[in-house]
Formats: structure tokens, C-alpha cells, sequence
């Protein structure tokens, strides 16, 4: 029977993918809207560094992290500046690597489904007296729905996956930094096979019932 | 510049295109723009709606001035006072006729009975579609609801961008009707991108003809036409008289009717029992000229005139513009070789031969 232990990783594995699917929304579809629109060099660029996370071990994201968190890195600096402790090894801190993590499986579904809109209908509004403001939150976000929630989905599902990622910045701190993945990791290497069952079941289950909504959306069309 | 009117200048280079425009446009009525594709037609009006920015450009409607950029005059298009309604209609998906029709209006700051809500809806016959979905509407339905919807922010100017080429034939004769009542009710300049020459007839006060980014013709488009329409493939067909007669007699054991023009009887295959008078439309290619009146011929609608203009090139195809009696203009298209065969000259009495007379749709 599953634990005290493994229902405190599993409720901080979903709080954290809440908060950092939430976050990455809010960031996800300004960024996906700017890739998808501008015209600017910068664009290859930007959409390579937003991808890169597709593509490297999570331990060298992990690596570069902690680096930049730590005591000597930008981020470490602006956090001791601020008189707050420094990320690694917080739950704070997994949320900002998570956010890197898991961007670009937010960010593509959106940039996708503003691309696929293209240009007429903003236009269409600008005509209508609506600003590039007012059309961004009344057309193109309404227009864009079905990608912001293949977003959604996939920034959560991702999250709740990371491993390598948590282990480098976060370690296996109970209630603070032991996510369900982390936890299987630990029983494993403890021989308490029974116990990691519980868990990597559920993981599988829960990754099937997210892939089988995802993909049975995409095929009732539109809306789903 | 006369009240109302339209000031516009527009050059704007693209890799193998260049816009190079100065037009002076009337402050009411419908100016088409007509053209092949890529005569720059939409990039004017993409220009006028301030969708694309000429680097020097120059646009005034009335007392306002839109663009002028000698000044750094820029308007965005969301603050210009005017409707656009594009080829593809572009109604907003997510949101219901009722919806679509709100969006511009609340934007412009109007209510529903300073739009002329109610009005424009029966005009355009779409009050029974409030509570539809975009993705449920025919075609000429999304046409009529995007021209209503850009008729609610009250514009100073209509901006129509093909609006009928997405549709079918029978779809755009639904339409057709439509865009006759706006030209007839609206009091605001409209500015009608086409290549089609048959909606310009049937629409436009006046026709300019754009080729190659460059104005090449401009008039009321019976003048302008015949020779413009060799521009756009199978444009020649396009070219159609409208004519108005009085109804006579209906045949019913022929199921025809006969119709008392000046220059001549006019027959069509059609009951028209409801109406005193009809307007006829008869396509160039179906009018036939010939010197002396013909006997032993099946065709029974056979008009008088005077040949006031031949416009032949190179083409097989020649325009021969007829004043018929009464003062009415008709255009025939017939061969170069017949025209030469004939030796048609301006001033000669002819009598035209109309194969094929249609009702025009829109009644009176």
C-alpha cells in the first residue's frame, strides 16, 4: 500500500507541475505569440535556445543551472542581493528549472496554433477598431484554444516526468524536492521494489490517461 | 477636393511588383478596382485600410487624413473609421454571428440603433442567423454576415476585397443582389476589388483599371471594360449589358415574355407576370452585329443602333460599342474578321442580335 511518503512526493509532484504549467502559460504564449509573428533575426535564435531543453540531457541543463544559481552564478547573486535563500535545493528552485524544462512543450503548441491562424484574423479585427492588445486577448487567444490546452496538458505531463533535472538542482529533500520520480529512484536503489511499483505504476497509468486525452482530442477535431 | 472625396497615393515596391498609384476617388458610390492578379488591386486597398504602408504614401477621405507620410502621418488601421470585408469573409469562429456582428460595434463606440443594426441586418437578410456559428453558414451567408459587421462600426469608407471569388456561381448571384442594394442605400464612397468584369458592370459607378501596379484605364465600366477585360483570363465573357424594359405581353403557351424597348422588341424566355418593367442583362459574346435587318433567323431580340466606338488589338476578339435608339449603350464582342470582313466603321447603323437575354436578378 502506498505511504505518508509517497502521497507528500505525489502531492508535491502535482503542486509543482501546477504552478509551473500556470507560469509557464503566462510566460509560453507572449513568447509563442512573439515567435510567431516577428519577422526579427532573433527569431532562429530564440526558437533554438526555447528548444534546446527537447534535445540535452537533463543532467547538462541541471549542471548549467545549479551553476547559474549558485553563490557565483547571475541568479544566485540576485537572490542573495534580494536577502532570499539561494534556489538550489528548494522548491523554488525546481519550479525555475522546471520552467526551462519543460518551455518548449508549451511554448511549440502555441506558437503552432498561431502560426496555423496567420494574419487574417487580425486583420479582420484591426478593421473592427480593435488594437493589437485587444486582439491578441479576443482573437487570437480564443482562436488559439485548442493549442493552448495541448500546451497545458503537455507542460504538466512533462513536469510531473523530470528526473534528471530535479536530481541536479533539487536532490530528494522529503516535502520540499522529492517528487515521485525521485522518490521510485530512491526505493529502487533501497531494493523496495514492492513500494516503487505503487509509484511507477501510477506514473505509467497517469502518462497513458494524459497521452490517450491528448491524442483523442486531436482526433474529434476542433474542440474535442 | 470635393467633400467626401478620396485622396490617395500610394508606391510600394516588392521583389517583381511595384504599386505606383495617385487616385482621386468620388466620395460616394462604388469605384472598382479592377485588375489580373497581380496588378496590385488588393495592395491598394491593403494601403487604404493601412494593412500594408507605402513608404510615401498619401491617403485623405473627406477632411482626414489617414496617411501622409511626408508629415509621419500613420493611422493604424484600428483607429481608421472604415469596414473591410475580405475574400475568404473571416468572420471570427468562436464567436456567433451575433458575436461577430457586436465585436466591431461595441469597438467603434456605437449602439445597435445609431448602427442602423436592425436596418442593415434586413438588408442584407441575416436577422434569423444571430444565434448560428460561422462554421454552420453557407458561403453567401458569411459573405452577408462579414459586410454587415463591417457596416455596424459605421465606417467613412467600405472596403470590399473580392468578396464574391470565393463563391460558387449560384452562391455569388445570391450575393450579387446584396451588393446592388448597399451601392443603391449606402451614402459612403466603396471601393470594389475585382477581376471580374461582370461584377464590375453590374456594381461599379466607375471602373479603374490597374495593370502591373500602374493605373491603365479608368471610366464608368462600359467604356473602360471591353478593352480591360483582355487583361484577365476568359474576362471577355464577363462583359455584360444591363438594359431596362417595359414588360409588353406575356406569352404563356411559350412560356415568354416580350418587352418594349426603343430600339427594339426584347424576348425573354421567362414568365414575368409580376412585373411592369424588368432590367435584362445580355453578355457581349451573346450580342451579334449585322448591316441590314436579318429575316430567316432564330434569334428574336434584334435592337438598332450606331456603332459609337470599335476597340480591337491584336486579339481575335473586337469590342464594338453600339448607341442604340433611346440613348442606351450596348457592347457586342465579335471577331476582328468579321469586323473587317463587314468593314464596320464608328458612325455605321447596325442592328444587334441578342442570342441570349437573362433577367438580372436584383428586379426593380
Amino acid at each position: 500500500m502506498p505511504t505518508s511518503e509517497d502521497f507528500a512526493a505525489i502531492w508535491l509532484t502535482l503542486k509543482l507541475a501546477t504552478i509551473v504549467t500556470c507560469l509557464l502559460l503566462l510566460i509560453g504564449a507572449p513568447l509563442a505569440w512573439w515567435l510567431a509573428r516577428t519577422r526579427s533575426w532573433l527569431k532562429g535564435p530564440l526558437g533554438a535556445v526555447v528548444a534546446l531543453p527537447l534535445v540535452l540531457p537533463p543532467t547538462v541543463l541541471g549542471f548549467y543551472l545549479l551553476l547559474t544559481m549558485g553563490p557565483h552564478g547571475p541568479l544566485g547573486r540576485l537572490t542573495a542581493f534580494l536577502g532570499v535563500a539561494p534556489l538550489p535545493f528548494t522548491f523554488a528552485g525546481l519550479v525555475v528549472a522546471s520552467l526551462f524544462y519543460s518551455l518548449p512543450f508549451v511554448v511549440q503548441p502555441i506558437q503552432n496554433a498561431f502560426e496555423a491562424m496567420g494574419d487574417r484574423p487580425l486583420e479582420a479585427a484591426a478593421t473592427l477598431r480593435a488594437s493589437p492588445l485587444d486582439a491578441f486577448f479576443t482573437v487570437a487567444l480564443p482562436l488559439a484554444r485548442p493549442g493552448l490546452v495541448t500546451a497545458a496538458i503537455l507542460g504538466f505531463a512533462h513536469t510531473v516526468g523530470e528526473f534528471g533535472v530535479v536530481l541536479m538542482i533539487g536532490g530528494a529533500i522529503p516535502d520540499k524536492t522529492r517528487v515521485v520520480s525521485v522518490l521510485i529512484y530512491d526505493q529502487v536503489e533501497s531494493m523496495n521494489y514492492e513500494r516503487a511499483h505503487w509509484l511507477a505504476g501510477g506514473m505509467l497509468l497517469f502518462s497513458f490517461c494524459v497521452l490517450l486525452a491528448l491524442y483523442g482530442r486531436r482526433r474529434n477535431g476542433r474542440y474535442g | 477636393m470635393a467633400d467626401g472625396a478620396i485622396a490617395a497615393r500610394f508606391r510600394l515596391a516588392y521583389p517583381g511588383f511595384a504599386l505606383d498609384v495617385d487616385l482621386e476617388l468620388p466620395g460616394r458610390g462604388v469605384t472598382a478596382l479592377f485588375g489580373p492578379s497581380g496588378s496590385g488591386k488588393t495592395t491598394a486597398l491593403r494601403c487604404m485600410a493601412g494593412l500594408a504602408r507605402a513608404p510615401d504614401g498619401l491617403l485623405k477621405i473627406g477632411g482626414d487624413v489617414w496617411q501622409d507620410e511626408a508629415r509621419g502621418v500613420f493611422v493604424p488601421t484600428h483607429r481608421r473609421a472604415l469596414g473591410m470585408v475580405f475574400q475568404d469573409a473571416s468572420l471570427f469562429s468562436h464567436l456567433t454571428v451575433k458575436g461577430n456582428l457586436d465585436y466591431g460595434m461595441t469597438r467603434a463606440r456605437v449602439t445597435a440603433a445609431e448602427a442602423g443594426r436592425d436596418a442593415i441586418c434586413e438588408m442584407l437578410d441575416i436577422a434569423a442567423l444571430a444565434q448560428r456559428w460561422p462554421d454552420t453558414l453557407s458561403g453567401g451567408e458569411r459573405q452577408r454576415v462579414a459586410i454587415a459587421r463591417a457596416l455596424l462600426t459605421r465606417p467613412q469608407l467600405l472596403l470590399m476585397d473580392e468578396p464574391l471569388a470565393s463563391l460558387d456561381v449560384a452562391r455569388r448571384l445570391d450575393v450579387l443582389p446584396y451588393l446592388e442594394r448597399l451601392r443603391d442605400e449606402l451614402d459612403i464612397p466603396i471601393i470594389y476589388v475585382s477581376h471580374a468584369p461582370e461584377e464590375v458592370t453590374r456594381i461599379a459607378d466607375e471602373a479603374v483599371v490597374l495593370d502591373r501596379g500602374h493605373v491603365v484605364a479608368r471610366g464608368a465600366p462600359l467604356d473602360v471594360l471591353p478593352s480591360a477585360s483582355r487583361l484577365v483570363e476568359g474576362g471577355r465573357f464577363g462583359v455584360v449589358n444591363a438594359l431596362k424594359a417595359r414588360v409588353v405581353a406575356v406569352d404563356d403557351a411559350y412560356g415568354v415574355t416580350r418587352l418594349a424597348h426603343p430600339a427594339g422588341e426584347i424576348l425573354i424566355a421567362a414568365r414575368l407576370t409580376t412585373q411592369r418593367e424588368a432590367r435584362v442583362v445580355m453578355r457581349a459574346t451573346d450580342v451579334a452585329l449585322a448591316m441590314s435587318e436579318p429575316r430567316d433567323t432564330s434569334v428574336r431580340t434584334i435592337l438598332r443602333g450606331r456603332i459609337e466606338k470599335i476597340d480591337a488589338s491584336e486579339s481575335a476578339l473586337a469590342f464594338v460599342t453600339l448607341t442604340l435608339i433611346g440613348g442606351d449603350r450596348l457592347v457586342s464582342a465579335i471577331t476582328r474578321l468579321a469586323l473587317d470582313e463587314l468593314r464596320l466603321t464608328v458612325g455605321a447603323d447596325v442592328f444587334a442580335l441578342v442570342k441570349s437575354v437573362a433577367l438580372d436578378e436584383r428586379g426593380l
